[in-house]
C-alpha cells in the first residue's frame, strides 16, 4: 500500500515537472524570426572556445564588426558577446562568464554603455541575461540589472515571465521547442540593406555630462579583471552616428584610458582611415553599420590588433581553419539570402 | 506583502515548515512572530497602530474581567450580610466601572481609526461648508498613511472588548496570545472579522501535520488565486477603462462596467478570503467563512446575510442591537407608537437603527460620500422591500391561486418555488446590487448619477455585440478566459449547494483528482494576470 502510494507520488512529480518543463520551452520567446538579438548571447556556448579576441558591448559591437573578416584577412579568431542595449555591468559579468571557458588575448569593450548608470528596460535585460548559462556571474548580472518590477524568480523560471504568451504562439515556437537555428556569425548580426545617414540629429543638451559612479565602478572592475588575467583591454567607440557621442564623454574616456594605460580607439574620428561611407555603409541611417561597413571596420581593426596587441596569424591551424571554412559558407549563404530577399522586394 | 506575491508564498512555505517542526506548544508563538513580521512588511509604522490597539484592548478587557472576578468574590464573601438592594447597588457600581473601561477602549481605538481614516474627509466637508457659506478660508489636508487592515483588526478587537463587557467572552490572560488574535496574518489584509470565542478554539491549540487539512488548505488557496489572478485582475483592465473615462464610456458601457465590477469584486474579495481561509487551514486553524454564494440571493436582505457575513453580523450585534435597545430608542419607540400608530410606530425605531447600521457600513468602507450614499442606498432598498412585503405576498397568492385553479395535478403551483421566478429574483438582486455598487465604482456621487442618466438614455446597446468591447483593453482571449472562469465559478457554486466541493473531488479516483487540481494550477499559472506587464493589484478590500 505504502509502495503504491510512493509510486503514485513519484509519477505525479515526474508528470508535473515534465509538463512544466515542456510548457516553459514552448512559451519562452525563440528569437528566430523576430527580435533575433535576443538569441545572440546563448550562441556562444556552442562554440569551440579558443578565441584571440572577445568583443563585449551593445549593438555597436554586434553589428559593426565581422569576425569572419578578421579571420580571413588576419587569421584572428574572435567572438562578439554583445546584445541590444547591453549595460556595462552586463558586459562585465559576461566577461567573467567568458573567462570560465577561455582566456582571450584581447578584450574589446565599446564605451557607449558608459552612458547608463542604472537598470534600463526589462525587455533588453531579458535579451542579454536569458541567454547566459547559470553561473555566479549570471546571478550577479541579474541582480545588478533588474528594474523595479522585475523578480529574480522570473529569471529562474522564465515560465513565470512568459506565462501569458500562450495567446501569441506561432509555428516557430513549436518548431524550435528544443533546438533553434543560429542567427549570428560568431556573435555578428548581419544586415546587408542600405539606408544612408541623412539629417543625423545633434545631441541633446544634458544636465550633467559626467558618467555615473556605477558605470565607472564596472569599468574599473573590467580593467582590473583584465589586468589580473593578463588580458589586453582595448576601449573602442564604434563609428555609429547616433546615439550622439559628446566631446565631454570623449574627454573622460581618453583620460581614463591614459590613466590606466589602455588603448582607446574612437572610430568616429577614423572614418577616413576605415573608409566608411555613411551613404553606403549603414542600414538604418547611421545608427548601425551594414555588412559592407562592418567588413571595412574589421579590415581596419585587424591591422590595429596585429600592430598593437601582437596577435599572430592562425590561419595555418588546420582544425580552426576548417571550422572557419564552415562558418564562412554559412556567412556567404546568409549574405546571398539577404541580397535575394532585397532584390525580390 | 501581497497575497499574490512570490514573497508571500515563500513566507507561507517557510512558516509551514517551521510550524510543524517546532514543539507544538510553541506554534502559536511562531504565528505571533510571523504575523508581526507580515505586518512589518507593510510598513514599520503599521506596527505602532496595531500595538496600541492590542495593548489598550487587552488591558481594558483584563480590567473588566478583574472587576467581574472582584464582584464574584465580594458577593460570595458577603453573601450573608448583603441585602437585595445592596447587591444591586454594588453590581451597578461594578457595571459602571466596566462601562467606563469599555468607553475608554472604544474612544481610544475608534479615535485612532477616525484620525487616520476620516480626518481628511472631515476637512473636505468643513471646506465644502465654508465654501457654501461664502468663506474663502480653506483648511489643508494631512498626509496620513492608512495602516493596512486597520478597520478589520480594530473591529475585531473592539468586538472582543464588547463581548468581554457583556460577559459572553472571557478576557484572555496572556497578552501575547491576545496579540496573536488581533494580528493573525491571514486575516489582517481583508478579514474576516473573527470572534474571539470562534478563533481561539483553534488558534492556540497544538496542531499535528494533518494531510487532509493541508491538502484542503492548499486547494482552497489555489481556488483563491484562480479567482483573484485569472478573473478579478484580468477584468480589472476593462473596469478601469470604463470607470476612468466616463466621458467616452456612457450608455450601455455603464451597464457593462457594472457587470464587470460585480464579477471583479466577487472574484477579488472571495478569492482573497479563500486564500485567507486556506492559509489558516494549512496551519490547522479554522477561520470563519465570510461568504455563502451571495450571488444566488433572492433579495438584497438575503444578499447581505451571505456577503461579507462577519462584517454584517458585527454591525448587527454591536451596532443594531445596542441602538435598538438603548434607552433613548426605547423612549422614541414609545413616542412613535403613541403618535404614529402601533404598526408604523413599531417600525420607526427599527428603521432608525438600520439607518445607523447602513450609515456605519458605508463609512466603514471608505471616507467619502460615495460610500455613505452607497450604504444608505442599501438601506433605502431594504426598507422599501420590507414595506412592499404585503404587496408581494398578495401578488404571489393571486398568481398561485390563478394557476392552481386550472391545474389538474396534485402538486399545487407555488410561485416562490418556481425555477424561472427564482432565477428572476437572483438576476434582479444582482442588478440592484450592481446599480448600488456604481457609487463604489465611480467614487463620485454626482458622476454616478450622471452615468445612470446616460445608461437610461442608452442608444448604444450595439456596443455589446459590434466588437466595441474589444477596445476596453481586453482581447478575445481575455473574454474567452473570463467566460470560462465565469462558467467555472457558477458551476462550483451550484455544486456547493449539495456540500463541500473539495470533499466531493477527494472522493474521486486519484487520476481524476490529480487532473482537476493540476488543471486548476495550470489555469492560474498560464492565464493568471501576474508578473511584468500586469499591474500588481491590491485586493479591493485591503483599502478598507
Amino acid at each position: 500500500m505504502k509502495r503504491k502510494k510512493t509510486v503514485k507520488v513519484i509519477l505525479s512529480v515526474i508528470f508535473i515537472a515534465g509538463s512544466l518543463f515542456l510548457l516553459q520551452r514552448l512559451l519562452v520567446p525563440k528569437y528566430v524570426s523576430d527580435v533575433v538579438e535576443g538569441g545572440l548571447i546563448a550562441e556562444y556556448y556552442d562554440e569551440e572556445k579558443d578565441h584571440d579576441v572577445i568583443f563585449i558591448g551593445d549593438c555597436e559591437v554586434y553589428e559593426n564588426f565581422s569576425p569572419k573578416v578578421l579571420w580571413e584577412e588576419y587569421g584572428i579568431n574572435s567572438y562578439i558577446r554583445g546584445s541590444a542595449q547591453q549595460l556595462i555591468w552586463q558586459s562585465y559579468y559576461l566577461l567573467e562568464d567568458t573567462l570560465r571557458y577561455e582566456k582571450p588575448d584581447v578584450v574589446i569593450f565599446n564605451v557607449l554603455a558608459m552612458q547608463y548608470d542604472k537598470p534600463q528596460r526589462e525587455a533588453y535585460n531579458r535579451m542579454t541575461l536569458e541567454g547566459m548559462k547559470w553561473s555566479p556571474a549570471k546571478v550577479k548580472a541579474i541582480r545588478a540589472s533588474m528594474t523595479k518590477d522585475e523578480k529574480f524568480l522570473d529569471y529562474v523560471f522564465p515560465l513565470l515571465r512568459y506565462h501569458s504568451r500562450w495567446s501569441e504562439l506561432k509555428e516557430e515556437d513549436f518548431r524550435y521547442l528544443f533546438k533553434r537555428e543560429k542567427v549570428s556569425h560568431n556573435g555578428y548580426y548581419m544586415r546587408v540593406d542600405v539606408k544612408p545617414a541623412e539629417n543625423v540629429p545633434e545631441g541633446k543638451i544634458l544636465a550633467d555630462y559626467r558618467f555615473g559612479e556605477n558605470a565607472w565602478d564596472y569599468l574599473d572592475k573590467m580593467t582590473a579583471l583584465c589586468k589580473e588575467e593578463g588580458i589586453q583591454l582595448i576601449l573602442v567607440k564604434a563609428p555609429s552616428l547616433y546615439p550622439y557621442w559628446y566631446d565631454e564623454w570623449e574627454a573622460q574616456i581618453e583620460e581614463y584610458a591614459a590613466e590606466h594605460g589602455l588603448l582607446y580607439i574612437n572610430f568616429l574620428e577614423l572614418t577616413e582611415q576605415t573608409g566608411l561611407d555613411f551613404s553606403q555603409d549603414t542600414y538604418d541611417g547611421g545608427l548601425h553599420l551594414n555588412l559592407s561597413g562592418a567588413e571595412k571596420m574589421s579590415a581596419f581593426l585587424g591591422e590595429v590588433l596585429w600592430a598593437e596587441a601582437g596577435l599572430t596569424d592562425r590561419r595555418g591551424e588546420e582544425a580552426l581553419a576548417e571550422q572557419w571554412r564552415e562558418k564562412a559558407a554559412l556567412y556567404e549563404a546568409e549574405k546571398q539570402r539577404q541580397y535575394e530577399e532585397l532584390s525580390g522586394q | 506583502m501581497l497575497f499574490t506575491s512570490y514573497e508571500f508564498l515563500g513566507f507561507l512555505l517557510l512558516l509551514f515548515i517551521l510550524y510543524y517542526l517546532i514543539p507544538k506548544k510553541r506554534q502559536w508563538m511562531l504565528l505571533l512572530g510571523a504575523s508581526y513580521f507580515f505586518y512589518f512588511m507593510a510598513g514599520a509604522y503599521c506596527l505602532l497602530y496595531i500595538f496600541v490597539t492590542t495593548v489598550t484592548v487587552y488591558l481594558l478587557a483584563r480590567k473588566m474581567e478583574d472587576l467581574r472576578e472582584e464582584q464574584g468574590n465580594y458577593l460570595k464573601e458577603h453573601k450573608a450580610e448583603l441585602g437585595k438592594e445592596e447587591k444591586k447597588a454594588y453590581k451597578n457600581s461594578i457595571k459602571k466601572r466596566q462601562w467606563r473601561a469599555l468607553l475608554l477602549g472604544l474612544f481610544c481605538n475608534l479615535g485612532i481609526l477616525a484620525v487616520v481614516k476620516y480626518t481628511n474627509f472631515a476637512i473636505y466637508n468643513v471646506n465644502l461648508a465654508l465654501h457654501l457659506f461664502g468663506s474663502e478660508k480653506q483648511f489643508g489636508f494631512f498626509t496620513i498613511a492608512l495602516p493596512m487592515g486597520i478597520s478589520f483588526y480594530t473591529f475585531q478587537a473592539l468586538g472582543y472588548l464588547i463581548d468581554v463587557y457583556r460577559g459572553t467572552s472571557k478576557a484572555e490572560r496572556s497578552p501575547f496570545r491576545f496579540a496573536l488574535f488581533v494580528s493573525f496574518f491571514p486575516q489582517l489584509i481583508q478579514g474576516p472579522i473573527s470572534r474571539f470565542q470562534d478563533l481561539a478554539k483553534t488558534l492556540y491549540t497544538e496542531h499535528s501535520l494533518d494531510g487532509k487539512m493541508v491538502s484542503f488548505g492548499l486547494q482552497r488557496i489555489l481556488w483563491g488565486y484562480f479567482k483573484k489572478l485569472v478573473i478579478a485582475d484580468r477584468i480589472l483592465t476593462g473596469v478601469t477603462e470604463i470607470v476612468k473615462n466616463p466621458e467616452s464610456y456612457g450608455g450601455a458601457y455603464v451597464f457593462v462596467g457594472m457587470m464587470f465590477y460585480a464579477l471583479e469584486l466577487y472574484a477579488d474579495f472571495t478569492g482573497g478570503i479563500d486564500i485567507t481561509i486556506g492559509a489558516a487551514q494549512v496551519l490547522g486553524i479554522k477561520v470563519t467563512e465570510n461568504f455563502n454564494r451571495p450571488y444566488f440571493s433572492k433579495s438584497i436582505k438575503e444578499y447581505w446575510r451571505r456577503w461579507h457575513i462577519t462584517m454584517g453580523t458585527w454591525f448587527t450585534d454591536y451596532i443594531f442591537y445596542p441602538i435598538s435597545v438603548c434607552k433613548p430608542m426605547l423612549k422614541f419607540s414609545k413616542f412613535s407608537r403613541a403618535h404614529f400608530g402601533e404598526v408604523a410606530g413599531k417600525r420607526m425605531p427599527v428603521y432608525l437603527s438600520s439607518f445607523a447600521v447602513w450609515f456605519a457600513t458605508g463609512i466603514w468602507h471608505g471616507a467619502s460620500w460615495n460610500f455613505i450614499v452607497w450604504g444608505l442606498g442599501n438601506w433605502v432598498v431594504i426598507m422599501i422591500s420590507q414595506e412592499l412585503e404585503p404587496l408581494y405576498r398578495m401578488f404571489h397568492e393571486k398568481v398561485n391561486g390563478r394557476i392552481n385553479r386550472n391545474r389538474k395535478t396534485d402538486r399545487p403551483f407555488v410561485l416562490a418555488d418556481n425555477g424561472f421566478y427564482r432565477l428572476f429574483q437572483i438576476l434582479r438582486t444582482i442588478l440592484l446590487m450592481s446599480c448600488l455598487r456604481s457609487f463604489d465604482c465611480y467614487r463620485d456621487v454626482p458622476l454616478t448619477f450622471r452615468m445612470f442618466g446616460s445608461l437610461l438614455k442608452g442608444g448604444n446597446w450595439h456596443v455589446l455585440w459590434d466588437g466595441s468591447l474589444l477596445t476596453l483593453g481586453l482581447g478575445a482571449p481575455d473574454y474567452g478566459i473570463l467566460a470560462a472562469g465565469l462558467v467555472l465559478l457558477i458551476s462550483v457554486s451550484l455544486v456547493q449547494r449539495r456540500g463541500s466541493v473539495r470533499e466531493r473531488i477527494a472522493a474521486k479516483p486519484y487520476p481524476l483528482r490529480f487532473a482537476v487540481w493540476f488543471g486548476l494550477f495550470l489555469a492560474v499559472l498560464l492565464t493568471g494576470a501576474y508578473g511584468v506587464g500586469y499591474d500588481a493589484s491590491q485586493f479591493i478590500y485591503n483599502q478598507f
